[in-house]
């Protein structure tokens, strides 16, 4: 029987890849096991196998197709007699089945498109040139600028540079730059922070990337008591400028222990600097502040972000300042406040409200130290109520602190409790319709507004 | 490569004698003098003194060059001396002063002289040997032929992340010398008790270090050992360990009543193995010093204690404003 082949994914994240060359032709006969196509993902090009045997029908899908969603078909294998166009025409039907099988990564919906929203403060003059990018690519060109400016900036963590990166951020750096400043460390978290947090001491700046922050608790002694407190401890003598980035959050069904937002963990501690972008010319804006910055910096990524474009200005040295919280919409009665990858379900819910009627103002904090409480105060003050957005746990959780924070500050301009939209209080379940219900929604963000709008 | 011990004894010029006579003595001095302040209750918190490991650092130092770097543990005060550091900033961080190294914000576990090249005083054991090895790897980056001294106990030997520190200096040959100076207790806890094989400096075979012991109660032996480590990580070879085997003669810290060992057991150290009186004796015994020029170097030191205990007494308080500066540097 004629069965279709589909895009599979290749990767937590994979919504749609490259169908970089077909290693088949139609007409051969493939066995289990043998490579089919090679695949770009938003990570790697992967070589694609065939799962069971048979013969090539037809290729439905050209070789250099860009953007093929995951579980469209594109291949037919037959058998031996079978006519491959006419499993084509019926071909709606049969992938019902195979989209069960494999199951598209249960990833956030898509962000509301953020070149529509209204950016109010843009960190660039009007009538700037302006191209669209990945978050993944402004990262990466935000370290290639800052070690082309700076020869002591160099980069080190595990698969940097002969890999390109775990998650292809660092994608072209070592050919650039060279082994001496991009190093692949080993599997050693603990260590290699420590010998990074050393050679800031000694006089460079390191950018060490973490595969996820997760890792990063192997090594959160020398990020704390090493490179957060020595300033102090010296008398101002010595400091430690150091960037530490990586993925940091949920990802897709990669579960509870790589799977949690680290965010209100740092941005406790007072020495280090927290930085958690959700758009891609923040992301680059920031990476550049935070490499120049001569104090550690957490900088927070998220993987699901990696992959979304946005617009980012063309400029020599473009920079975004710390402590300057973003105003993405402009609304009148109720204040979102978020971050990160919060800013997805906050900008999202602000559509859907504005549907409504209800008018959402929506502010990105981008760092969470320093925080930009006079923006947020702003707004809280005209609008009288305020949500808060986080993926990350309810207690002691970023929330927590803004809602204090406005209620010693604007206690009478509030009109209802603050309300903290934030990750549920569990380990991230594996299981998808669980994960989805261990995650901040949309839907949950609405509810908020109206529940402090009195709707 | 070979891991082994050395018993050679370098010759040794009258001056260099009685300089490393001069800085032992200053650091004993100094420590007693430190925990007299304790006892007073101008020193706060913890203070962990290095009397009977002097013979260590001394001759470690003996063998370093300018510009190049040292960082250790909590037991640091021996070593801030030995770099030279100035014994009335070091004894005023003690008593928590504006006078201080770190004017009074770090205390005796943590401090620090950028001119010394001396990166700390770190309070938790076994993280500042990561550290070390990162200031080696800064000037292997930085191509300036300095090396690193990285000082560590037998506790810390212990921990994992030196293990994680010995892989990445021998894969990325970083100019790191790694000292263990074993005095035979992780606070009150024996090597024997703690530790699945005695010898700490053969811990560096699986990763293609070279380590030797050294006898750390004789000052020119471990000179003599450091000027070959020092030669090896600057020749570009990579690190090197030198286990240093030492004794301390107080407990861990001051609170400590060091009732894990016998008094027996300090005592006989103290009065057969000890590295001041060693020199002292080969100082008399090789008629490079009489008692009585002896006696008046003991009395400058007093005094270079004295003045540097007084400063720490008169240097003021920080001021309040001071809880709320270095948190962050300008950027």
């Amino acid at each position: 029987m004629a069965t279709e082949v589909l895009m599979p994914a290749l990767s937590p994240t994979m919504e749609e890849g490259t169908l970089a060359k077909w290693m088949v032709k139609e007409g051969d006969t493939v066995s289990s096991g043998d490579i089919l196509a090679e695949i770009e993902t938003d990570k790697a090009t992967m070589e694609f196998e065939a799962v069971d045997e048979g013969i090539i029908g037809k290729i439905l899908v050209a070789a250099g197709s860009e953007g093929v969603k995951v579980n469209t078909p594109i291949a037919i294998m037959v058998e031996e007699g079978e006519d491959a166009d006419a499993v084509v025409t019926a071909a709606p039907v049969a992938a019902e089945t195979p989209v069960a099988e494999a199951p598209a990564p249960v990833v956030p919906a898509a962000p509301a498109a953020p070149v529509a929203s209204v950016t109010l403060e843009p960190d660039y003059p009007d009538g700037t040139e302006l191209k669209t990018q990945t978050v993944r690519e402004a990262l990466r060109d935000a370290m290639a600028e800052e070690m082309t400016r700076d020869e002591s900036v160099y980069l080190m963590g595990e698969e940097v540079a002969e890999y390109q990166g775990a998650y292809k951020v660092s994608q072209g750096l070592l050919d650039q730059f060279g082994a001496k400043r991009v190093v692949d460390t080993p599997i050693t978290e603990h260590g290699f922070t420590g010998v990074a947090v050393g050679s800031a001491f000694g006089g460079l700046r390191p950018i060490v990337e973490f595969m996820t922050f997760n890792f990063a608790m192997q090594a959160i002694d020398q990020i704390i008591n090493s490179a957060a407190k020595t300033l102090y401890m010296s008398g101002g003598q010595m400091g430690c400028p150091i960037v530490f980035r990586g993925p940091n959050g949920a990802a897709a069904r990669v579960a509870a222990q790589h799977s949690q937002d680290y965010a209100a963990w740092y941005a406790q501690i007072p020495g280090l600097k927290v930085v958690q972008p959700y758009c891609a010319s923040d992301a680059k804006g920031l990476l550049k502040s935070a490499i120049r910055d001569p104090n550690p910096v957490i900088f927070l990524e998220n993987e699901i972000l990696y992959g979304r474009s946005f617009d980012v200005p063309v400029l020599d040295d473009y920079t975004v300042p710390f402590g300057k919280a973003r105003i993405w919409r402009e609304g009148t009665d109720v204040t979102i406040v978020s971050f990160g990858i919060g800013m997805t379900y906050a900008l999202e819910a602000a559509d859907k409200l504005a549907e409504e009627g209800i008018s959402a103002e929506v502010i990105d904090l981008r760092t969470l130290r320093p925080i930009d409480y006079d923006t947020l105060l702003g707004s809280v003050m005209k609008t009288n109520r305020c949500v808060t957005v986080e993926e990350g746990f309810p207690v002691a959780s970023i929330g927590n602190h803004l809602s204090a924070y406005i209620m010693e500050n604007a206690f009478d301009y509030l009109d209802a409790p603050v309300i903290n939209c934030t990750g549920k209080d569990v380990p991230m379940p594996y299981a998808a319709n669980l994960e989805k219900l261990a995650l901040v929604t949309t839907d949950e963000v609405i509810a908020a507004v109206k529940q402090v709008t009195y709707r | 490569m070979a891991a082994r011990r050395t018993t050679k004894k370098p010759n040794v010029s009258k001056e260099e004698l009685l300089s490393y006579y001069r800085d032992m003595l200053l650091i004993r001095r100094f420590e007693e003098k430190a925990g007299q302040l304790y006892g007073m209750g101008l020193i706060g918190g913890f203070c962990h003194l290095y009397i009977g490991q002097e013979a260590v650092v001394v001759g470690l130092e003996a063998a370093a060059e300018e510009g190049d770097k040292r960082v250790t543990s909590y037991r640091d005060h021996g070593h801030m001396l030995a770099c030279g550091m100035d014994p009335k900033g070091v004894m005023a961080e003690l008593t928590g002063r504006e006078g201080g190294y770190s004017k009074g914000k770090g205390g005796s576990m943590h401090m620090f002289s950028k001119e010394k090249h001396f990166y700390g005083g770190h309070g938790i054991v076994g993280a500042q040997v990561p550290i070390g090895a990162g200031l080696a790897f800064a000037d292997k980056y930085l191509e300036n032929g300095r090396v690193t001294f990285t000082y560590f106990g037998d506790g810390a030997a212990n921990q994992g992340q030196v293990y994680e520190t010995f892989n990445m200096a021998a894969l990325w040959d970083l100019p790191v010398i790694f000292v263990v100076e074993n005095n035979q207790y992780a606070m009150g806890t024996s090597q024997q008790r703690s530790t699945s094989s005695q010898e700490i400096y053969e811990r560096g075979l699986a990763f293609g270090i070279p380590g030797e012991a050294v006898d750390g109660m004789d000052v020119l032996a471990v000179k003599a050992a450091s000027e070959k480590a020092v030669a090896h990580c600057r020749s570009g070879k990579g690190p090197y360990i030198l286990e240093v085997k030492t004794y301390r003669y107080r407990g861990h810290s001051m609170s400590d009543p060091a009732k894990y060992r016998t008094r027996e057991e300090v005592q006989k150290m103290r009065e057969e193995r000890d590295a001041i009186e060693a020199v002292r004796q080969l100082l008399l015994t090789g008629k490079h010093a009489t008692e009585d020029e002896l006696k008046a170097i003991d009395k400058e030191i007093k005094d270079v204690v004295n003045e540097a205990a007084d400063f720490s007494k008169e240097s003021p308080e920080p001021a309040l404003e001071e809880l709320w500066t270095d948190i962050y540097a300008d950027a």
